[in-house]
């Protein structure tokens, strides 16, 4: 430590310790040398690969276009760090400041970031979730075997859940020629994200390129033989379906157990940390000497009133580390808030699908230009009068005139005078289904308006909306 | 080498396209993927794809990106601010 009444600088850091080697885990050590950060550096990774990148996994890797050895993520040269890979971590001691690792090592920091993610969440049933067909995709591991199955051509393929992650599988199932059923338990794909309103265009893609989409439809139970091979599956609508891969998209689950105990303010929904990144503790007293970046961590947006968010983005990741990794290092005066307005992509259905801001807040969805015949659309959301967000379908280069005024909070319909815009532009509603009745990723949660603010009690209702296998409508009647 | 492309960045205006077609392609007609791990002998295709880039999406990897740096197609990883922290 420098004097006293000083905070501590970099030159008193002598050890940093990520825990998380993937994409947020990588940029925040890259930018930790980049601010010139001279000491130890080690990385903890659970998965036994250097950090690779997601989202082609269930794209361009799927499909075969892209070998899943091809999509590990370029790095600085100088990064001089300490990897340790293929070991969880286990239990954090805030007051030894030490990492604890599944073969019982632990590991000191002076400053440390949790970047540990998600993972994907799986069947509830933990029988037919081990049955054989039964996939996720969130690792390369993962995406190796699903691309096995695919290969070998399955009569159909069975898709639970149609959010990003499931609805570019299935599009690669087309692609591939394979039929695939996809099961939505809300009234739309994408209905989780994007609302039912935009989602009625997700679906009506699907349908075009042949998915056999089914909405308001769960899937009940999969259904293995003697070897326990998958074979069937019974879906809500009374329809068995012949199957032998199902592949479970049904969001992720953020990696936050080995925190339990830990005394900090984490939970599922996530690691509290405030606008420079600093995890708050169980009191709501900010740590000076943990972090946190990327999907597992909530902290609070200022341009969303304080709102407590997780965004699980690539560009997220990416910024929110580069924050981290600056603040870890400099002192208080020279802190810089985080303030990233999320966005992301997915590319399905040969279109090219793009948001800026947090549509989930939404209460209101207007269509500004382009046409569905063109396959060219973009719509603005708005919350009690203000622009929010913003939706494209193959119309990228709209999207930073859409971000100033969602930046800038402007009026919601925007007066955009744009070529393109619809005779007939009325403000529709949203349409974000009830919470937990999407069974897929929202993208960007809301969770809360303080650090310990407790998670909403289910009510006994809703503990039925939170699994996936119940269906939502009224139960067929045989 | 080793690539990376901010796809959030990325507006899809198809530079890198011409300039290393068999590592970046088009998926319809905005939608882009990309090779993270192009043939070496792609290099100076890559570079040119990365300088091309009107929004700078590209990332090369930190050692590719300093052979870059002499003739001047240096891209991605910020060797800037250093500052703040070290006191």
């Amino acid at each position: 430590m420098s004097g006293a009444g000083r905070l501590p600088t970099a030159a008193s850091i002598g050890q940093v310790v990520i825990v998380g080697a993937s994409l947020a885990g990588l940029r925040a050590a890259e930018a930790l040398r980049a601010e010139g950060f001279a000491g130890k550096l080690i990385i903890i990774g659970d998965e036994p690969e250097p950090p690779y990148d997601r989202p082609p996994l269930s794209k361009s890797v799927l499909s075969g276009w892209l070998p899943v050895e091809h999509t590990f993520l370029p790095q600085r040269a100088d990064l001089d760090a300490e990897w340790l890979l293929g070991m969880p971590a286990v239990g954090l001691d805030v007051a030894r400041q030490q990492v604890h690792l599944a073969d019982g090592r632990r590991i000191g920091y002076d400053r440390l970031l949790i970047a540990t993610g998600t993972r994907a969440r799986p069947w509830p049933d933990a029988q037919q979730a081990t049955l054989d067909g039964v996939c996720t995709v969130r690792t390369q591991a993962d995406a190796r075997r699903l691309r096995e199955r695919l290969v070998a051509g399955p009569k159909r393929v069975l898709v639970i859940g149609g959010g990003f992650t499931g609805s570019e599988v299935a599009s690669v199932c087309r692609e591939m020629e394979l039929a695939v059923t996809l099961t939505e338990r809300s009234a739309t794909p994408l209905a989780g994200a994007l609302g039912q309103a935009a989602g009625t265009v997700a679906a009506r893609l699907q349908r075009d390129h042949g998915v056999d989409l089914r909405c308001d439809t769960t899937v009940m139970a999969l259904l293995g033989d003697g070897d326990r091979k998958l074979r069937r599956a019974k879906l809500s609508d009374g329809d068995e379906l012949d199957v032998n891969v199902a592949m479970v998209a049904l969001g992720s689950l953020r990696n936050v157990e080995w925190l339990q105990g830990a005394g900090l303010a984490a939970d599922h929904r996530g690691v509290a940390c405030d606008g420079s990144c600093r995890v708050f503790d169980a009191w709501g007293v900010v740590r000076d000497d943990i972090f946190a970046a990327g999907d597992v961590a909530r902290w609070p947006h200022p341009l969303f009133d304080g709102a407590f968010l997780t965004v699980e983005h690539w560009s997220h990741a990416v910024e929110q580390a580069a924050t981290a990794a600056h603040n870890l290092l400099a002192p208080t005066a020279t802190c810089r808030p985080y303030h990233h307005l999320p966005a992301f992509w997915s590319n399905q259905f040969d279109v090219n699908i793009r948001s800026v801001g947090v549509p989930t807040i939404a209460d209101s969805i207007v269509l500004t230009q382009g046409k569905y015949e063109e396959q060219r659309l973009v719509a603005a959301y708005g919350h009690e009068g203000r622009m929010v967000a913003a939706a494209t379908i193959n119309a990228p280069r709209w999207l930073p005139e859409y971000q100033a005024l969602i930046e800038t909070r402007a009026p919601f319909p925007p007066e955009l005078h744009a070529a393109d815009g619809p005779a007939d532009s009325r403000p529709l509603p949203v349409g974000f289904p009830h919470h937990g009745q999407a069974t897929h990723d929202l993208g960007v949660e809301q969770s809360g308006s303080g650090p310990g603010s407790p998670p909403p009690m289910p009510e006994p209702e809703e503990a039925v909306w939170l699994d996936p296998r119940e269906p939502v409508g009224a139960p067929p009647l045989v | 080498m080793r690539i990376v492309v901010d796809l959030t960045r990325c507006q899809s205006y198809g530079q890198c396209v011409f300039a290393a077609p068999t590592v970046f392609r088009f998926h319809g007609a905005e939608a882009l993927e990309y090779d993270y791990a192009p043939n070496d002998a792609l290099a100076t295709q890559v570079r040119w794809a990365a300088a091309a880039c009107p929004v700078h999406a590209i990332s090369l990897d930190a050692m590719d990106d300093r052979a870059a740096s002499t003739d001047g197609h240096g891209a991605s990883v910020a060797q800037s601010q250093v500052s703040g922290g070290r006191a």
